[in-house]
């Protein structure tokens, strides 16, 4: 890459967190709470992409992960009493430790092996939250109450919309900037290299087990910490995120956005957001969408919306 | 009841639900094997093979009638599918697992559309109890075990004996040298597109005087296809049919002594632990 376009990359980035940032003074209530659970779901897809789009790894129990991070932080902060921070800690330690399980027992597949053994997982996880409900409260789910964070001295409660909306935004622009430096580093090209081809890049004396279970824990750590966040801003923990829903979302907003693309996930998770919103308003099978456009898109628009522009238009697009 | 009597309940409901589980599983299996291709969307064929049933026989009274009219459908439903979306992305195998999701996704909504959010029953076409000196059981759900244990062996039969099932597996073996010697590859891809979501439209049919009708009970029927067709070695009929009944009747043995979301855990993790270990199942052939 030319230095020219390496600093035009960083500053589209940050152009874009800018402008996130500086919506919420002008953006109606509605949207503006909508915006910061876009952003939420939008660093769930970013971890997504880091795996499908550039390892080339198609996981369908991902809403484990997320999942995991809701529990490590809700469960931590109901039963022993811990505060945000350490909450936050532990939902990005469980999203990562089952991230860990996720990568040890995906070693060996390949292909369509790799997507069922994760499913499976998954709704292994999901059938244990149902089973024991006592403490997970299954189904209902738990609510949690009073969470604030203190910045300078000041008690910001989580529920304030525009505390939520600026959390929401550090998270996410958290997770954005690490696939950014990601896919820029070496290992992100060698993970290029195994989504290309993954003998070939064994040959060239890679181990390609490893890189692939690090990208396995990459992404498990940002669907942790953004399942975790969803948790604190929204206060609530239910077995509904871990179902297998939550698991295709993350593979439509990567897809429908541009898979391999730095900022794909955010556009996917954007539009996709509001069709959904806008869909039930009028209709109980608002999922039909759901179908709709993932079909459409794999016969029309395989490389996504960003994917396109970067086709057509700007080649240095990461 | 003692131990012994409850055990036999155990294994007679495992019984019959490996026979229909097995019958599902086939379906997918045989998707997989010929066309190389994860059919996510193999569930909501078996929803709609019960769904239709529902339809057939509330309008005409005749199970019988039911039972032929939801493979009949669900079949032409598939052969549409693959013809409109299947075949024009060449069966990729990735964008043949995102295009089955989202078919996942329209099946289910449009049932739950025109059908609506309802589980409703159909009455067993015969009723009988059979008196076992412990407790009487549903004669229906023996009919049901004979039926699909037929139409396991009609199949087996077809594909070992019948002209296209050597099209089918010569196309299974490699694709590419079956064309040389003038299989119609696309055609049978189709085809078995077509049988393998028939075959999950016979069992939902045949389940629905047992379980009613519901737009959502595909999902439990696609996760248990995967366990089985993946512990029985990802297209390897054989492996489908000893799995289905390792997964049946445990499946049924722990429903009975513990809990339905508990077998289906035990399920689950078998299934990723089998392919962890051995990734290409207990009677997968080497990957290709």
């Amino acid at each position: 890459m030319r230095g020219g376009d390496r600093s035009r990359v960083l500053a589209l980035h940050l152009a874009v967190i800018g402008l996130l940032a500086g919506l919420q003074l002008v953006l109606p209530p509605f949207h503006h709470g909508m915006l910061a659970r876009i952003m939420v779901l939008a660093a769930y897809a970013v971890g997504y992409n880091v795996l499908l789009g550039y390892t080339g790894l198609m996981s369908l129990g991902h809403a484990m992960l997320f999942a995991a991070g809701m529990y490590g932080t809700g469960l931590t902060i109901r039963h022993l009493g811990f505060g945000v921070a350490a909450g936050l800690l532990s939902g990005a330690l469980a999203g990562l430790a089952a991230a860990g399980l996720v990568g040890v027992m995906t070693r060996r597949t390949t292909g369509p092996a790799f997507l069922i053994v994760t499913m499976m997982l998954a709704q292994a996880f999901y059938l244990a939250t149902l089973y024991w409900n006592d403490i997970t409260g299954g189904d209902q789910g738990f609510i949690l109450t009073g969470l604030h964070i203190e910045v300078a001295g000041l008690r910001l409660p989580l529920a304030d919309p525009a505390v939520k909306y600026n959390v929401a935004l550090v998270v996410f622009a958290a997770c954005l900037l690490v696939s950014l430096w990601i896919t820029r580093s070496p290992l992100g090209r060698v993970l290029v290299a195994v989504r290309e081809n993954e003998e070939r890049t064994r040959l060239l004396g890679y181990d390609t087990s490893r890189y692939r279970l690090l990208a396995v824990l990459v992404s498990g750590l940002l669907a942790g910490v953004a399942g975790s966040a969803y948790t604190l801003l929204f206060s609530y923990v239910g077995s509904t995120f871990a179902g297998i829903l939550y698991s295709i979302y993350p593979l439509l907003w990567t897809l429908l956005g541009g898979a391999g693309t730095v900022l794909g996930p955010l556009v996917g998770t954007l539009v996709m957001t509001y069709v959904v919103d806008i869909t039930s308003g009028f209709t109980t099978a608002y999922l039909l969408v759901v179908g709709a456009v993932l079909v459409g898109m794999i016969l029309w628009a395989p490389a996504g919306i960003v994917g396109g522009i970067r086709a057509r238009w700007a080649a240095w697009l990461p | 009841m003692s131990l012994g009597p409850h055990l036999f309940l155990a294994l007679l409901e495992g019984t019959v639900g490996a026979l229909v589980l097995a019958l599902t599983a086939l379906g997918l299996s045989l998707v997989f094997g010929v066309m190389r291709i994860v059919n996510v969307a193999h569930g909501e064929f078996f929803m709609l093979g019960a769904v239709v049933t529902w339809y057939v026989s509330a309008t005409t009274g005749s199970f019988l009638l039911a039972l032929l009219a939801a493979p009949a459908v669900v079949g032409a439903v598939a052969v549409l599918a693959d013809r409109l979306v299947l075949g024009r992305i060449g069966y990729e195998p990735e964008s043949t697992i995102v295009a089955t999701i989202g078919l996942l996704y329209i099946l289910q909504e449009l049932v739950l559309t025109v059908y609506g959010p309802y589980a409703r029953p159909v009455p067993a076409p015969v009723y009988f109890r059979v008196a076992f000196p412990w407790f009487g059981y549903s004669g229906y759900k023996l009919v049901v075990a004979a039926v699909a244990a037929a139409l396991l062996a009609a199949t087996w039969i077809a594909l070992s004996r019948t002209r296209l099932g050597l099209y089918m597996r010569a196309t299974q073996q490699d694709r590419e040298i079956a064309q040389a010697f003038a299989v119609p590859v696309n055609r049978v891809y189709t085809l078995a597109f077509g049988v393998g979501a028939g075959l999950a439209a016979v069992a939902g049919a045949l389940i629905v005087p047992v379980q009613q009708a519901h737009y959502l009970m595909g999902l439990d029927a696609l996760l248990l296809s995967f366990v089985v067709v993946i512990l029985g070695g990802l297209g390897s009929l054989r492996g489908t049919l000893v799995a289905a009944f390792l997964v049946g009747v445990s499946d049924g043995v722990i429903s009975v002594f513990f809990s339905p979301t508990l077998a289906k855990i035990v399920a689950t993790l078998l299934v990723a632990l089998v392919l962890a270990v051995r990734g290409r199942g207990l009677f997968g052939e080497a990957a290709a």
